[in-house]
């Protein structure tokens, strides 16, 4: 393993930060206590949510009209890209009584 | 109908009762061990599901109820730990678990639909009534702020769980 095989995946994850365009924002929603916060985010198509599980329970971000259905481990982050305008009503499908709102627009 | 507000019924009856009869508030480590009986009854009641039921969606429930409830009295153990608590059997505690035995080997003599119905219909009833006894007992009583916030979020979960069981009983009709 000489350091030059790091280079192209040091490239890919520099060009790979470069191409998002810089209008799309990341915004973090996270669930701590069976609680998403903040409970309404207004994002724009394109924008990137970090859905950030502070919790020791396997969590869901389902949008009840199927635009999109985010499985949210225990302690872990995972990232979802919004593709789609609209407010979206989501809730854990775990725990229907966590409940919040994305608002997106276009 | 009648089967389910009955088991809820004496569910609670025996949670609010059992405890209140001996004249005092539980205490801490009464309330853990209460809380911790509660949740491997639910284990040990969806392990039978995950073995007997025949529905889909049923048999995923019975698998997040193990994993939730197993997650819940995880942190329940690490906590008394740290807390240096040993939890201590009581009346409620052996009501209840008395109470879930007959459950389970009444549940065990049903089959197919009959069965998933019979469960789904009971997880609806006992987490009511659990979320009954810790509204109204459990965590108005316990002492520690740890062991309160730590009740407090089993409620929230527990709650979460009525839903869940509710949509699932509703599905089956």
């Amino acid at each position: 393993m000489r350091p030059g095989r790091y280079l192209p995946a040091m490239a890919a994850l520099l060009f790979g930060t470069m191409a998002v365009p810089a209008h799309a924002a990341t915004i973090q929603i996270t669930t701590t206590d069976l609680v998403f916060a903040p409970a309404e985010v207004s994002a724009k198509v394109g924008d990137t949510i970090e859905w950030i599980n502070k919790d020791v329970f396997v969590h869901t971000a389902t949008a009840r009209n199927g635009d999109f259905d985010v499985n949210m481990p225990p302690k872990k982050t995972v990232t979802s890209v919004l593709k789609k305008a609209g407010t979206i009503e989501y809730y854990c499908r775990y725990h229907p009584n966590m409940k919040a709102v994305l608002t997106i627009v276009p | 109908m009648f089967l389910r507000l009955s088991a809820a019924v004496a569910a609670l009856s025996i949670l609010s009762s059992a405890a209140l009869a001996q004249g005092a508030k539980p205490t801490d480590p009464q309330i853990a061990h209460i809380a911790y009986t509660a949740g491997v009854i639910d284990i040990a009641a969806a392990k039978q599901a995950i073995e007997k039921a025949g529905n889909k969606d049923v048999k995923t429930f019975a698998q997040d109820m193990v994993r939730d409830h197993e997650a819940v009295n995880k942190q329940a153990l690490d906590l008394v730990k740290k807390l240096k608590v040993t939890p201590e059997d009581n009346d409620t505690s052996k009501a209840l678990s008395k109470q879930a035995a007959d459950k389970l080997a009444e549940l065990a003599k049903l089959k197919g639909a009959d069965y998933d119905k019979a469960y789904v219909a009971n997880e609806v009833a006992y987490h009511k009534a659990v979320n009954g006894a810790l509204e109204t007992q459990l965590i108005p009583s316990a002492s520690n702020a740890e062991l309160k916030s730590l009740l407090q979020t089993g409620l929230k979960i527990f709650q979460g769980h009525q839903q869940h069981a509710e949509q699932v009983a509703a599905k089956l009709k």
